[in-house]
C-alpha cells in the first residue's frame, strides 16, 4: 500500500463510489458479476463479497487467467467487471485484453483500479502512466477517465448497459466534485466546464480540478481559459479538440504518461485537422521514489504547473 | 577468480548463531524502517528473514565491493514487496552502509518501495510485479551452464506469488534444462494479500506440483536455521535436477500479535506496536 492522501471533508476516493455503485447494479442485475485478483480489498469489494460471495470470483494472483476467465464469463452471459490494479490489468494482462475482450468484442468491463502514480512509493512497476497509450489502439474498448463520484457512478451506470467492452479507470487520489455540466456520460462526447478563448486546457480524471485550479489562477492574471473535460480516451471528442485549438493554444493535463495517452491523441487530432502550438503535462517516463504529492509537485501536476504549461503554449501563438 | 563465501566462513554452531543474529538484524532493521516511512509490507519481510540471513550469511558467495563479479551467486527476491527485509539483508551483508536504510521511500531515495538494480548494488533484477523472478532465474541459470560457470541461482518467491502461470512456464523450462544450480525457495506462510492461499486459489499439494515440473523437492521449516544451512548449502553437483525449498514459514514471524495474521501483509504499526514488537525482536 502506498500513503493514502488524508481525506478532508469535500473530497472524494472514487473506489467508495466503485464499491457503492457496484453493490447498486448487482442487486438490480443478477448476470454482474466481479472477478479480481486477490484485490478484494484494494478494489473496497470486501462489501460485495460477503453479500454475494459466488458472485465474487477471485482468481488469485493471476491476472491474464482473471482476464481471461471475465471473458468467458460474458460468453456464459454474466457481466463480468473485472476489477484490478490497472497496471497488472493493462500490463500484464494486456493480451489478453486485446484478444479475449477487443478482438473478441466481448461483453467484459475491466475496472483500472488506482491508476496513474496512485501507488506512490511503490515506485514504476505499480503505477500505471502506460494504460491510456496501451489501450488507445483497442478501438472498440470504450474508454473513460471519471474525474469524480458523480462521473465514477456513471460511468459505471454506462458500462453495465452497453453491450461491449468498456475499460473504467477508477482513482484513488482524494478529488473534489467536479461542478458539471452536463447529467451522465455520453460516448465520445467532451464537457466543456469552463469557457475561454486564449488556451484551451484538455484534462480528464485526477487532473481535472487541477486544470479548473489552473483556470482560476490565469484569470487572475487577466487570460482566459477554456476547460474542457475529456473523459472519453475512446472514442475521442475529434469535434471538441479542433473547437479547442480555435483558441490558438492548447494543453493537456494526465495523471499518465506524456506519450501516447491524452496528450498523443490530441496531438494526432490537431496535427492532422488544425495545427497550433500545444504542450503536455503529465509524466515524462519513469519517476523516482515519492508519494502521490512529491510527484505531482515534483512534474507539474499542480494548478501552478499547468498554468505555466498554459502560459508557455500561449507565448508560442504566431504573432 | 573464485569468490570465497562473504563473511568469513564460520564452523558449526558459530554460524548458526551468526545467521540468527543476522536474522534478528534483518526484522528489527525492517521493522524499523516500516514503522518510519509508515509504508511496506512487514508480514512477508519477517517470514522471509531466516530464509535471507541464511544465504547471505552462509551459504552464498558475493563480494559487496564487486556486486557484478561474474562468478558471484546471485539472488532474485522474486517477492520483491518485502523490500524491508531485502534491503536490511543488502546492508547488513555491505552493499551499502546501514544509515541509507533511513531514507527507505523518502522522496528521491534510491531505497524505492520495490527493488530497482540501477539504484542499488546487489540487486539482479527489478521486481514488484509478482511472479517475474523464476524466469530471470532460469536465464541465469542456463547462461552460466553455457559458459561454464560454477554460480548458484536463488530466487525467493511467495507462495500467494506462485498462483501466476509464469512461475510455472518457468519452472517447466528448469525442469527440461535440468538446471541443478538454480534453487527456488518458496516463502510458504500459506497468507496471501487478502487471504489465505488455500481459501483463495489453493496451493496444495505444492510439493507434488513442483516434482512434476522436475525439481527435487525439500519441505522444511523456514526459521530452522540449521535445516536452512543443510539444505540450501548442499552442494548442487549431487543433483541432476533444479531444488525447490518449500520453507515452511508464518507471516509476521517473531512478533506476537503479527503472527499469521492477514491485516499484516501492508499493515504498518502505531508508536505503541513498533514499541512492543521491539521488546520481543531480541
Ligand atoms: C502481478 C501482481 N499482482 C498483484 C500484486 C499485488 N500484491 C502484492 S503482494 C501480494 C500478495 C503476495 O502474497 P505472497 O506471494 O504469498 O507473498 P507474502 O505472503 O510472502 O507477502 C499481492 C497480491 C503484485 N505485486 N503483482
Ligand atoms: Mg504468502
Amino acid at each position: 500500500m502506498s500513503a493514502a492522501p488524508k481525506i478532508d471533508a469535500g473530497l472524494y476516493d472514487c473506489r467508495d463510489t466503485f464499491a457503492r455503485t457496484m453493490e447498486s447494479l448487482a442487486e438490480a442485475d443478477e448476470r454482474i458479476v466481479v472477478v479480481v485478483n486477490d484485490s478484494v480489498g484494494s478494489s473496497k469489494l470486501g462489501g460485495f463479497k460477503k453479500r454475494w460471495p459466488e458472485r465474487t470470483i477471485n482468481v488469485g494472483i493471476a491476472e491474464q487467467n482473471m482476464v481471461g476467465v471475465g471473458a468467458g464469463l460474458a460468453n456464459g452471459g454474466k457481466i463480468p467487471f473485472v476489477s484490478c490494479a490497472s497496471c497488472f490489468l493493462t500490463g500484464r494482462a494486456l493480451e489478453q485484453v486485446k484478444a479475449d475482450v477487443a478482438y473478441s468484442n466481448t461483453n467484459v468491463k475491466l475496472c483500472g483500479q488506482s491508476p496513474g502514480i496512485a501507488y506512490g512509493e511503490l515506485g514504476p512497476t505499480h503505477h500505471s502512466i502506460e494504460d491510456l497509450a496501451w489501450l488507445r489502439p483497442l478501438t472498440n474498448l470504450l474508454t473513460i477517465v471519471p474525474s469524480d463520484p458523480e462521473e465514477m457512478e456513471a460511468a459505471l451506470r454506462f458500462a453495465a448497459a452497453y453491450e461491449g467492452p468498456v475499460f473504467v479507470r477508477v482513482s484513488r487520489y482524494p478529488v473534489p466534485a467536479v461542478p458539471h455540466t452536463r447529467v451522465g456520460v455520453e460516448p465520445g462526447k467532451a464537457e466543456v466546464l469552463r469557457a475561454g478563448d486564449d488556451v484551451a486546457i484538455l484534462a480528464h480524471g485526477v487532473m481535472l480540478s487541477r486544470a479548473l485550479a489552473a483556470a482560476d489562477r490565469l484569470a487572475a492574471e487577466g487570460v482566459s481559459a477554456r476547460v474542457v473535460n475529456m473523459a472519453w480516451m475512446n472514442p475521442l471528442d475529434v469535434g471538441a479538440v479542433i473547437d479547442a485549438a480555435g483558441t490558438g493554444a492548447v494543453v493537456t493535463v494526465e495523471e499518465a504518461s506524456v506519450r501516447g495517452g491524452l496528450g498523443g491523441a490530441v496531438a494526432e487530432t490537431l496535427a492532422l485537422n488544425r495545427p497550433v502550438p500545444m504542450e503536455m503535462v503529465g509524466f515524462p517516463g519513469f519517476v523516482p521514489t515519492g508519494s502521490v504529492d512529491f510527484l505531482f509537485e515534483h512534474f507539474g501536476l499542480t494548478a501552478a504547473g499547468i498554468s505555466a504549461a498554459a502560459l508557455k503554449a500561449i507565448s508560442r501563438k504566431r504573432q | 577468480m573464485s569468490l570465497t563465501l562473504a563473511p568469513a566462513p564460520v564452523s558449526g554452531a558459530d554460524r548458526i548463531d551468526l545467521v540468527r543474529a543476522k536474522a534478528l538484524g534483518i526484522r528489527r532493521c525492517a521493522f524499523t524502517m516500516v514503522h518510519d516511512a509508515q509504508l511496506g509490507h512487514p508480514g512477508g519481510d519477517f517470514s522471509a528473514a531466516d530464509v535471507l540471513a541464511s544465504l547471505y550469511f552462509g551459504v552464498m558467495r558475493y563480494d559487496p565491493a564487486e556486486p557484478r563479479h561474474p562468478d558471484r551467486d546471485r539472488f532474485i527476491m522474486s517477492k520483491g514487496h518485502c523490500t524491508g527485509a531485502f534491503y536490511s539483508v543488502l546492508a547488513l551483508a555491505g552493499y551499502f552502509p546501514e544509515a541509507q536504510l533511513k531514507t527507505y521511500m523518502q522522496p528521491l531515495s534510491k531505497l524505492n518501495g520495490h527493488p530497482n538494480r540501477n539504484y542499488l548494488p546487489g540487486i539482479e533484477t527489478n521486481t514488484g510485479p509478482l511472479g517475474h523472478g523464476l524466469p530471470v532465474a532460469v536465464g541465469i541459470a542456463i547462461a552460466g551452464k553455457l559458459s561454464g560457470k560454477d554460480y548458484r541461482t536463488f530466487v525467493l518467491t511467495g507462495d500467494g506469488e506462485l498462483q501466476e502461470g509464469s512461475n510455472w512456464e518457468a519452472a517447466m523450462a528448469a525442469g527440461h534444462h535440468r538446471l541443478n544450480r538454480l534453487t527456488v525457495i518458496v516463502d510458504r506462510n500459506r497468507l496471501q494479500q487478502g487471504d489465505r492461499t488455500e481459501s483463495t486459489n489453493g496451493l496444495d499439494p505444492l510439493d507434488d506440483k513442483w516434482r512434476a515440473f522436475g525439481f527435487h523437492v525439500e519441505m522444511i521449516d523456514g526459521h530452522d536455521h540449521a535445516a536452512l544451512l543443510d539444505v540450501l548449502g548442499a552442494d548442487p553437483a549431487g543433483r541432476d535436477k533444479p531444488l525447490c525449498v518449500i520453507a515452511n514459514t508464518i507471516k509476521g514471524k517473531g512478533v506476537s500479535f503479527m503472527e499469521d495474521n492477514v491485516s499484516w501483509h501492508h499493515g504498518v504499526p502505531n508508536a505503541d506496536q513498533f514499541a512492543q514488537a521491539m521488546k520481543e525482536l531480541i
